[in-house]
Parts: C-alpha cells; structure tokens; sequence
C-alpha cells in the first residue's frame, strides 16, 4: 500500500514534512505495512497537505491535512480509504482535478518526481524515443506545427524559434531553459520542476537534438531552492541511466544539461539579461538584434524556452502535433497552465485549453474570493499585466483576446483582490517594483521609473492634480516606447490601466468638486 | 543555519578554485562562499578576480547588481517576506508591519542582537498561500501575523 504525502513546496510551506512524519510514526505503532511516496502537488494548491492513499477503487485523498489530525485519519481507517471529515473521495474525481485538460502537467503529483521508473511507467521518454526516429528537421516541424507559443509571456512560436538555431551553422549551439519564473501569482514552472522534472529534462533533450545542440542550462531563480535541488538531483539520475551525456539513450548522439542558480535578480527573467546572467556578468538586457538564436549564450545560437514550453515538448513529440494543435482557440494553440493566486478561495493550477474566460477561471474553477469580499480587479500576466476590472472578466484567456484590452496572458498568472485593494497604491507599486528592478541599461525604465512613483505619489496627494495626470501619461508613453525590454515597456500597463479603471483611487483624500477624472487624462492608453 | 563558517581566505580560495572549470563561473563561485560563509568578504574578491582574470571591479559590479549577494555577515536566522502583488491581496503590508514593530528593524536590517535578518523578496511561487514567507531556506505560507510570530519564536528556539 502506498500513502501518497506532496514535496512540493506549497505542501511544504503548510507542514508537510511534519504530516509524513506522523504518518510513519502512526505507521509503526500501529504496525501497518505501507510506503510513504512524496510526491508532487496535483496543483489543488489550497488543499494541500493533500494526502493519498492508494485504494482498490484508485487514489482517495484527504485534504488539507494539519499534522495534528493524523492520529485522527488512522482512527477514521484512512490507510483503507475509511470515512472521515478530511475524506475528498477519488482524487480523480475532484470536479477541480476532472475538470481540466492536463498535457503538460498529465504526471504532475501522480508520480514520484525523483523515480525514473515512474516516469517511463507513465509514457515518459515516448517523445524522445520517436524524435531520435525522426529528421533534426522533421522534429522542429513538428512542433511548429503544433502551434506551440512561447509560455514564459512573449507567446512567440517555439518551431520559429528552433528552425532559426537549427539553421545557424556553428560549432556549438545551446538550449537554455529560463526557470527565473519571478511573476507574482505565477508558479507552474515551480510546480514542475518540482513535481515532474524528468519531462522538463527530456524536452530540453528533444530540443537539443532538434536544433544540434548538445548542452543545455536551466537557469533556476534563488527563491526556488527546492526545485534548483529536484532539478540538480533529477540531471544527475538521467545522467547516471545513459538519458543525459555522449550517448543519449544509445543514440550515440550528446547531450548534457547544467542546472544554474540565479541571484535575485527579476531582470533575469529576460531571456538576454538572463544570458548575460549565465556567463557571469550582471544581469543587463543586450540590445536585440542579434537575436539569441543567432548570438546567443558565448555568442552561440541558443534556443531560450521557459520551462513550460519545453515540458510542453515530449508529449507534442509523442502524440503528434495535430493531437496538441486541436486544444485551444484562435491563435492559441495547445493549453495554458492557469496559475490562480491571491485573494482566491480555491487557489491552485488549472491546465486547460486556451479560451477559458477569466470569469470562468476564477469563479468556477478558484470559488471567487478567499475573503468572500466582493471582487475588484484582477492582475494577469504578473506585475508587467494590467489591472483588469470586473466588467472584463468575460475576456478569454488567449494572446490575441487579451492583447485587444491591452492585457497580458504572460505567463498564466491571476492574481485577484478584493475591494479593499487600493488600486492607486498598486499602481504606485508597479512603478516602485520597476525602479528596483531595472537593469539600468536604458533611460525610459531606470530613471522613469522613480519619477513615475514621484508623480504617482503628487497625483495622490492632490498636487496639480490635472497636470501631473498628463505627465504621467507622458512618462508612460516614453516608456512604452523607449524602452530596450518588457520591464520598462510594460511597466505603465497596470499603471495606466489601474487608472482608467479605477480614476477614484487616485483621488485621494478628498476630491475637489473641479477635480479631473484621471481616466480622461490618459489618452496615450485609449 | 549553524553550517556557516567564519571566513576564512585559504577555503574561499579552495571553494573557487573547485569552480573555476566552470563556463560563466562567477555566480557559481559567489553562491558557494555565500552558502559557506553566509556573505561574500571583500577578501574574496581578488581571488575570484585573480582565479577568472577579469578585474576586481567586475567581480564587484557582478555582487552589486543581485540582490541576494551579501557584503556583510547576515543575522543566525533569515527571514524573508513576500511582498510581491499576490502577497498583498492578502495583507502582507500587515504582516510586514507587524514583523518590523515586534523585531524594531526594518526589512534589510539585522536585529542588534544578531539573532534574525529581515529581508523582503519578490514572489517565492507559494501565491496559493499568501501572504508567504521563507525562513532560513524553508518555505511557510499563510503568514498572517500570529503565524510570522511563531516563525520568530521558533528561530528563537533553535538560536
């Protein structure tokens, strides 16, 4: 019998280590033969701990699970899937869990990350298999046509980006996996690399192959040492069973991977400054062109995927790109890996075709707020996203729908807050959240910036209301346009947008009768 | 954290040299005398310049620009709190308040007794339980103020 507790950092963040260790201790007092797996999360993040035992009938689960109610479980007979307040019946069942479309995330808290056994038990290595069958050529094919966009936020298409570095003559040619997931509300490559890291690790391989490269890094950010740590340990088991090195699963063709920390740096999650970061220097954004795919990594060609595209691969490999191609709508292909945050009653991952509306995202799948406190404004896409209010939760979550609000899917993050948000404050934050952050490699975002919060913080104290308005409209649109990369070019997004949809905020303390609306003064944003 | 040693050139110099083969080696380095000693000494610095033929000013606007390298020894304990979007739909700012009266420093600082360094940081992927907080590597979510007063006092206990 098997009794399933996560390792996954989320688990961890509400006990449990603690939770297995009273499950072994109860284990052995009560002399009851089982192995206790840890396994990853299966992304019903407010349930976690979220136990399992293994039943005839299949996984039942017991969630959330406080370490002091374990006693209580096996009094209930847990270890036999007996009845108790905890119980949540067939995890399987979990309308949340059923109701999903998981590709990507298909093994994620089913198995044990760190088991290679259970990987390839569960079509792991199917997509390799069948690559190292194919064409360098026919493999980029075939996941351009599955349509797959870049996941880290840009959307850009992954096949474009691997025919380029598979058409660029060099000597040596690198994957690198940008694992510096540093968006607020965001947490699926974390989830990932935690839970199923073997598939990121065979998509790389996959990628490598395709391209004719033959070493990769997954560049990890710092906050994430748990994963840094499944990630490192899962290289060296692939390595240590012939998937990794001079002979890839007796291919007879190389290729190595290299996981890397990083410092704290959220610019790093760009994929140059990443670069940079990578060879040692401090994190600046180079100027594009020449784009990493010609001059990337040691000046190489180098294919930069977030993690999600690349764990996106083996199954686009395995099952064909016209079985990918055929979730989503418009544009957006395949799924996306809804990451539900915040101020969110039932907050976790949601895999599911591209086209779910934010609404349905949020009240169906999330229960609304965690408060119970009516809705607000909800951020997607992380601290570059807009600010969105109530009325546009009808949106569907799809590049092209969104980018017509002059929104972000990003990365898949929702971070919802309640009406106690004060939205002036967020955005003042935004701008706050650049000036730390800015590389200061260009002017627009290191030095408008701090100006942007000093204009905020006029607008908010009623100081020529109706010019500081206009000024940062201005700023915002130097911005916009001036700056080298997305952090000060999509800075001014929940700024601009927190003030045309919420103008009362910035109205504060008391608005004077001749007072401007602020969302009529912000015309560089209609 | 009771692994971290006092520094000491001659290990600094051994823990670079184990790292030098290493392709974009710098960061490498600088996590490992981090993780040995708990901050980078200025002593280390020619040695990593030395190690890498670049310049010293290299080695120091590479420290500099990150925000998780440190110059000085930090506290017995780490305390970071989430202060990134997610975390404030669910009440960080209180939390972090609440932190900073009851330790008397503010985030960045060290206790006068050494006991606790407070640091913010920018989102640790727990946003399905904010507010979060990381202490001494080890991730906790929820972090209302009460729960902020446990972690304090359980760094307490453990010195």
């Amino acid at each position: 019998m098997k009794i399933y507790v996560p390792c996954d950092a989320a688990a961890l963040a509400l006990g449990a280590d603690k939770v297995a260790e009273a499950i072994e201790s109860q284990l052995k007092n009560r002399h009851i033969e089982a192995q206790i797996v840890r396994n990853g999360s299966r992304g019903m993040l407010w349930l976690e701990p979220l136990v399992e035992v293994e039943t005839p009938q299949g996984r039942v689960a017991y969630g959330p699970v406080p370490p002091d109610s374990v006693a209580g479980l096996f009094e209930a007979g847990f270890t036999r899937g007996g009845e108790h307040p905890l119980r949540l019946g067939l995890t399987e069942e979990i309308p949340f869990l059923k109701k999903q479309e998981r590709l990507t995330f298909a093994r994620c808290g089913i198995t044990d990350p760190l088991s290679l056994a259970d990987y390839i038990a569960h079509d792991g290595y199917r997509g390799l298999e069948r690559a190292l069958q194919m064409e360098p050529a026919a493999i980029v094919e075939e996941v351009a046509n599955s349509g797959l966009r870049g996941r880290g936020g840009a959307g850009f298409p992954t096949g474009i980006k691997w025919r380029t570095v598979l058409n660029a003559a060099a000597d040596r040619k690198y994957i690198v996996c940008n694992a510096d997931e540093g968006d607020s509300g965001t947490y699926a490559d974390r989830l990932l690399m935690e839970g199923d890291p073997f598939v990121l690790i065979e998509g790389m391989t996959i990628a490598g192959i395709a391209v004719g490269a033959t070493r990769g890094y997954i560049y990890i950010r710092s906050e994430y040492p748990h994963a840094f740590r499944t990630v490192q340990k899962t290289i060296a088991i692939a390595r240590d069973k012939g998937y990794l090195g001079p002979n890839v699963a007796g291919s007879g063709k190389a290729f190595d991977l290299e996981a890397r920390l990083g410092a704290g740096a959220y610019i790093c999650g760009e994929e140059t400054a990443l670069l940079e970061s990578l060879e040692g220097r401090r994190g600046q954004i180079r100027p594009k062109p020449p784009l990493p795919a010609i001059e990337g990594l040691f000046g190489k060609p180098t294919v930069v995927n977030n993690v999600i595209s690349l764990a996106s691969v083996p199954i686009i490999l395995n099952k064909g790109a016209q079985f990918y191609q055929d979730f989503g709508m418009g544009r957006s292909r395949g799924t996306l890996t809804i990451q539900l945050a915040g101020n969110i009653k039932h907050g976790g991952l949601v895999e599911k075709a591209f086209g779910l509306t934010l609404r349905e995202a949020i009240y169906d799948f999330g229960g609304g707020t965690a408060t119970g406190r009516p809705l607000r404004a909800v951020q997607v896409g992380g601290p570059l996203g807009a600010y969105f209010p109530e009325s546009l939760l009808d949106t569907p979550l799809d590049y092209e729908a969104f980018a017509a609000k002059r929104g972000l899917v990003g990365h898949g993050g929702i971070v919802v807050f309640d009406d106690t948000a004060d939205m002036a404050k967020q955005a003042r934050y935004a701008m706050e959240f650049c000036a730390i952050e800015s590389c200061g490699k260009c002017t627009p975002c290191r030095i408008g910036s701090t100006r942007g919060v000093e204009v905020i913080d006029r607008i908010t104290a009623n100081q020529e209301r109706t010019r500081n308005l206009q000024l940062l409209d201005d700023l915002c649109e130097t911005m916009v346009d001036g700056s080298l990369c997305a952090l000060g070019g999509l800075t001014p997004y929940p700024v601009l947008s927190a003030v045309q949809y919420f103008p009362d905020d910035f109205r504060k303390p008391a608005p004077a009768p001749q007072d401007a609306d602020a969302s009529q003064e912000i015309s560089s944003w209609r | 954290m009771s692994q971290i040693q006092a520094f000491d050139a001659d290990r600094a110099l051994a823990r670079i040299q184990e790292l030098k083969h290493l392709d974009g080696a710098l960061l490498p380095m600088l996590h490992a005398l981090q993780d040995e000693f708990g901050y980078v000494d200025e002593a280390a610095v020619p040695l990593i310049a030395d190690t890498l033929n670049i310049s010293k000013a290299e080695v120091e606007g590479v420290i500099s620009f990150y925000h998780d390298f440190r110059r000085l020894p930090p506290g017995r304990h780490v305390l970071r709190l989430c202060r990134a979007e997610s975390c404030q739909s669910m009440g960080c700012d209180k939390t972090i308040a609440h932190v900073e009266q009851r330790l008397g420093v503010k985030l960045g600082e060290t206790t006068p007794d050494g006991a606790i360094t407070l640091r913010d940081v920018f989102c640790l992927g727990l946003c399905a339980h904010s507010p979060a907080a990381m202490l001494d590597g080890e991730p906790h979510g929820r972090v209302t103020p009460q729960v902020a007063d446990m972690l304090i006092e359980s760094a307490g206990r453990r010195q």
